[in-house]
């Protein structure tokens, strides 16, 4: 199969490759896909407590060049913006920016996935932090 | 050195610059029907089918009259299989081969099912190899072939094909084998194998593309085939059509050169294959061999790098030529039904990587390869979250994964 020129970008220069602390109550995990289907994403998202945009995004994927890709660009677009801009993101506009075939379609479905579960981590924490602030205040 | 390095010889062969000069005057010079009994163009074609006859029996230790050619490989294995079904439906409808079959051999089987045949498809060990008692179990009054391949095309195993073959003996059944990976690989003798129909391709051992043979043993037992096409009855009317003559000089060719050269040849291949391996491993944790290392093929190795998914191994290292069990590499996305059956997870399927190293490879190459490949298999490991969870001491078969 012939990638295209940003899918092996991607893959040749992954960005924002890591992990960020799971713990911290401004770190949002989403950790989607198995082995046995070939495909497990780990998308993490660090959230300024003043601004509420996302100052800081990691991955770690395990998959084929396009899961690969498809995580990478997610981290590049996700950071600078709002939790809700962010929740705008498509796995369509994903699959136009990469140009990936037909077959890798479900790579760019994951990605997005992944973004909608480090987002729905981040706003659990944040519902469980906002009443034990109130009284500690 | 050149790139890219081809390590896919269980797909296909470079072909043998020998084999292609023997070949060529067959095309223009000596381009006669070997079927022409009348007057010299037919003669002469004859006369270089028969010499090929000859190279192809020699090395598998079997009589010229003993061999039909065919298109190839799932040409002989239907017209093995089918043929037998037909010829000896009288005395039963029963059928049995293995899992890790070759898909030639599998849908065919499947296909006489449909036909009111019955097939038992035996399971492997974890090593791929069959059990010779479950086989034993298997065969009934009804059981008219069994078909087990000789090497396997993903793993390598080479299975206790004489064993197998004194067993069929024992009771009365035939029994063909797929050899077209082991045939110019390790010695394959008919008579000490106890093989009575064995399906033969040239473009596996340094041969041309389209042309193969069907070894039908002719006495003890005499085994007797029902034809698949019908026409002018050539091959003892076994297999009609007009001879592929250049391509039959080329499978002979091919034959008498993996006769002379095996010896020396099959060390190398051992020796340059034992090699990637231990390199791999030594730099590597977590490599897993897919299959028997006893039991094996000179030059065949499947290993899977565990937490590393095998079509991104394949993208890192785009100048090697290699096959991988990963289910995103296949048409079908589903990963090999082979490692599967010998009882590994989707997840190592999914990591798995074939090399199959051949006459034209060199030492130099194998290093290149293995060195890029320990870079690479790094770098994704990085990327793993599953190495880092492996690290972190978390059993990744306890972990509940969000799927659909």
């Amino acid at each position: 199969m012939a990638y295209s020129d940003k899918v092996l970008d991607h893959y040749n220069n992954p960005r924002n490759v890591g992990s960020l602390d799971k713990g911290a109550e401004n770190v949002g995990t989403g950790m989607v896909g198995a082995p046995e289907c070939g495909d497990v994403m780990k998308l993490q998202i660090q959230v300024n407590d003043e601004s509420g945009i996302i100052e800081q995004a990691k991955f770690k994927t395990f998959g084929c060049g396009s899961a690969i890709a498809s995580s990478s660009l997610a981290t590049e677009w996700l950071k600078g913006k709002t939790v809700d801009e962010a929740l705008a993101i498509k796995n369509t506009d994903i699959v136009n920016e990469l140009s990936l075939p037909p077959v890798k379609i479900h790579c760019s479905v994951l990605a997005e996935d992944a973004i909608k579960a480090a987002i729905s981590d981040y706003r659990t924490k944040q519902t469980k932090r906002v009443p034990s602030e109130q009284t500690v205040a | 050195m050149k790139t890219p390095i081809y390590l896919d010889n269980h797909a296909t062969t470079q072909m043998d610059p020998r084999v292609l000069d023997a070949m060529l005057p067959y095309f223009t010079e000596y381009f006669g029907n070997a079927a022409s009994r009348n007057h010299e163009f037919g003669w002469v074609a004859e006369q270089a089918v028969d010499k090929a006859r000859k190279q192809i029996a020699d090395l598998i230790g079997a009589s010229a009259r003993e061999i039909i050619f065919t298109s190839g490989a799932t040409e002989s294995d239907n017209l093995a299989i089918k043929g037998i079904a037909e010829m000896y439906a009288e005395k039963g409808n029963h059928i049995i081969t293995a899992a890790t079959e070759h898909k030639a051999v599998l849908d065919t089987c499947k296909k006489l099912e449909k036909h009111g045949y019955r097939v038992t498809y035996l399971p492997v060990k974890g090593d791929g190899l069959i059990d010779l008692d479950m086989l034993r179990e298997s065969i009934t009054d009804k059981t008219i072939l069994v078909t087990i391949m000789y090497g396997n095309n993903e793993i390598g195993v080479i299975q206790p094909i004489a064993e197998i073959g004194k067993l069929c003996r024992e009771k009365g059944v035939i029994f063909h084998t797929d050899g077209v990976q082991a045939i110019g690989k390790v010695p394959v003798d008919v008579n000490k194998d106890n093989i009575d129909i064995m399906s033969i391709t040239a473009h596996k051992l340094y041969g041309p593309k389209g042309v193969g043979a069907l070894y039908v043993r002719r006495k003890s037992p005499r085994v007797q085939l029902t034809a698949q096409m019908d026409g002018g009855g050539h091959e003892r009317g076994m297999r009609s059509g007009t001879l592929n003559v250049p391509g039959i000089v080329g499978l002979g060719e091919a034959c008498a050169i993996a006769q002379r050269e095996m010896p020396e040849e099959s060390k190398r291949l051992q020796y340059l294959r034992d090699k990637l391996r231990n390199k791999l491993e030594s730099e590597l944790d977590e490599v897993y061999l897919n299959g028997s290392w006893e039991h094996r093929l000179p030059h065949s190795l499947n290993l899977s790098f565990a937490y590393v998914e095998g079509e991104s191994l394949l993208m890192g290292i785009n100048d090697v030529a290699v096959s991988s069990g990963s289910a995103c590499t296949s048409a079908t996305l589903e990963p090999s039904y082979v490692l599967k059956a010998l009882g590994l997870g989707d997840d190592i399927a999914h990591s798995s990587i074939r090399f199959g190293i051949g006459r034209f490879n060199t030492e130099e190459e194998i290093d290149y390869v293995a060195d890029k490949l320990v870079s690479v298999v790094r770098k994704l490991r990085e990327l793993s979250p599953l190495y880092e969870m492996a690290k972190e001491g978390i059993d990744l078969s306890k972990v509940q994964w969000a799927t659909d």
